[in-house]
């Protein structure tokens, strides 16, 4: 039943999955600085960093993560040479891939972590100038502490819908499972077993991690 | 401005602001100045290639034609994925365990997979199993991928749109003799549906995004996969990016903007509970009122 996994070697099943993976943890490190560098440009007290934040923020979240992605091969690369430091196609796709995806995710980080910024009443501030700490000392103890922990659901979700974005990669030939999926699925006749095959690799990665974040952001909620 | 992170600004720090403001403007500067050189360079700034749409032709032929299709399969997948998320919504607050576990099920499952995978699976689905003409075929495959996708996440939409409601409401409903039907269907259902419109049309932007996969993957006639036979025509492929993103932006604002309006009005008006449901409230709902699922960026986000 399962005979025909054994024609694809490059990429294998668990490849193209490792490959899922990988643009997903590259993504999010790369989306949550650049995110969280929006997100301090969209609080900081100069307006033109704020503009620049709230701009970048409400363009690129209302461009579709599909057209970001194919302008970075036939925009970026192909017109603008632009090479990501690397003569091969493969990886060149691959950071491509990478690029794109960090620039668009960054958007919806740096929304998650504005809000986990604005749940903080601003009397606890208040509260915490009053008994004389400095401002280092605000942040430090008394507003990013909150922040951070109710961001952790928000930044869940943001992390869970960028593992399923990294299918997007396929349309730029980047080897992952989503166009392993399609060449599967048109070269061989168990429709329904393929379909099954790689929605349950996306179950299994998506899963546990929601369970665990969410479990994580429930445990350190603050309470008001 | 006063805000959790800063005071009220005194000389220093007005000075200080000042200069920041200078530094990062300077800075924003040589990157447009570099965009546009580089643009200049690579000879992406000619009138030729931007002159195309300023004729009539580029929009009848291509453009055009490319907007229809993603609203419609936008508008397809919405009205068929609404009322199956109402359905799905609500058995997964059903008394009875085999309706609700299997309905909870389905839409866990679906929100866990890819648009993607749904519709390249449909898509050959349909090719194998069913009559559906070669060109009508995308159509179909993306409309199905949607409708799967967004029905389970309106479903979660409804469920979070109901369990805003006071719970004095279906009280009230069960003391004065309503069936369970009837306390849903015309006591909960009303209420939520208004609750939940915001949300709602924050999720067509989610769709009309996506409608984008269908082009590339499934040959979709959408607006990105007209924009490449446009750009192979008049060979204006970074112009053609520009003008296809500044639609969809536009097109996206107008649907958020009339999301937000929306709730500022369903939140100001008398006859409501008051429990509004915008975009990006779903998900906090999910995670604080539904136990034992996780948000998969529904509304607004992702």
């Amino acid at each position: 039943m399962f005979d025909f996994l054994s024609d694809y070697d490059n990429p294998t099943l668990l490849g193209a999955f490792w490959v899922t993976v990988q643009l997903t943890v590259f993504s999010a490190v790369g989306s949550l600085i650049w995110g969280t560098l929006l997100a301090a440009m969209r609080v900081s007290p100069v307006p033109l960093m704020r503009g620049f934040g709230t701009a970048y923020v409400n363009l690129v979240r209302n461009i579709p993560l599909t057209v970001i992605i194919v302008f970075t091969s036939l925009g970026l690369a192909n017109i603008f040479g632009v090479t990501m430091g690397t003569e091969d196609l493969k990886d060149r796709a691959f950071r491509l891939a990478v690029l794109g995806l960090v620039a668009y995710t960054a958007a919806f980080v740096c929304e998650a972590i504005r809000s986990g910024i604005n749940t903080v009443p601003v009397g606890q501030a208040e509260a915490a100038r009053a008994i004389g700490l400095s401002f280092s000392q605000v942040l430090r103890l008394v507003v990013l502490p909150q922040a951070f922990r109710s961001v952790i659901g928000p930044l869940a979700n943001v992390l869970i819908a960028l593992t399923k974005n990294t299918t997007v990669a396929a349309a730029i030939g980047v080897a992952e499972a989503a166009l392993l999926m399609k060449e599967m699925i048109e070269n061989e006749a168990q429709t329904l077993l393929i379909g099954a095959i790689f929605a349950f690799g996306f179950v299994v990665l998506t899963l546990p991690t929601g369970l665990f974040l969410g479990w994580l952001s429930k445990r350190l909620a603050v309470k008001r | 401005m006063t805000s959790v992170l800063y005071d009220a600004p005194g000389p220093r720090a007005k000075r200080r602001n000042v200069l920041f403001s200078v530094v990062f403007f300077v800075l924003l500067a040589l990157l447009l100045w570099w965009i546009w050189q580089t643009m200049d360079e690579k000879n992406q700034l000619e009138w030729a290639l931007w002159k195309p749409f300023t004729t009539s032709e580029a929009w009848t032929t291509y453009l055009l034609p490319g907007l229809a299709d993603t609203l419609k399969a936008a508008a397809l997948s919405m009205v068929i994925a609404l009322p199956l998320g109402a359905v799905l919504g609500i058995a997964r607050m059903s008394d009875h365990r085999w309706v609700r576990i299997p309905s909870g099920a389905v839409v866990e499952f679906f929100r866990a997979i890819p648009v993607l995978l749904l519709m390249l699976f449909a898509n050959e689905f349909y090719v194998r199993s069913t009559g559906i003409p070669s060109d009508e075929r995308p159509l179909y495959a993306v409309v199905t991928g949607l409708v799967l996708y967004n029905a389970s996440v309106l479903a979660e939409i409804v469920r979070a749109g109901i369990l805003s409601l006071p719970k004095g409401q279906s009280e009230a409903a069960m003391a004065i003799g309503l069936r369970k039907s009837q306390t849903m269907s015309s006591i909960l259902l009303p209420q939520a549906v208004t609750a939940m419109l915001p949300a709602i049309v924050s999720q067509l932007v989610v769709i009309v995004k996506d409608t984008a996969l269908g082009g590339v993957m499934l040959g979709f006639t959408e607006l990105l996969n007209t924009r490449s036979t446009l750009a192979a025509n008049y060979a204006n492929v970074i112009p053609s990016f520009i003008v296809v993103a500044v639609i969809f932006i536009i097109l996206n604002f107008i649907l958020t903007s009339f999301a937000s309006w929306l709730e500022r009005r369903l939140r100001r008006s008398k006859r409501s509970t008051g429990a509004v449901l915008g975009a990006d409230k779903v998900d906090d709902v999910n995670a604080a009122e539904v136990g034992g699922t996780y948000g998969t960026g529904a509304g607004g986000s992702i």
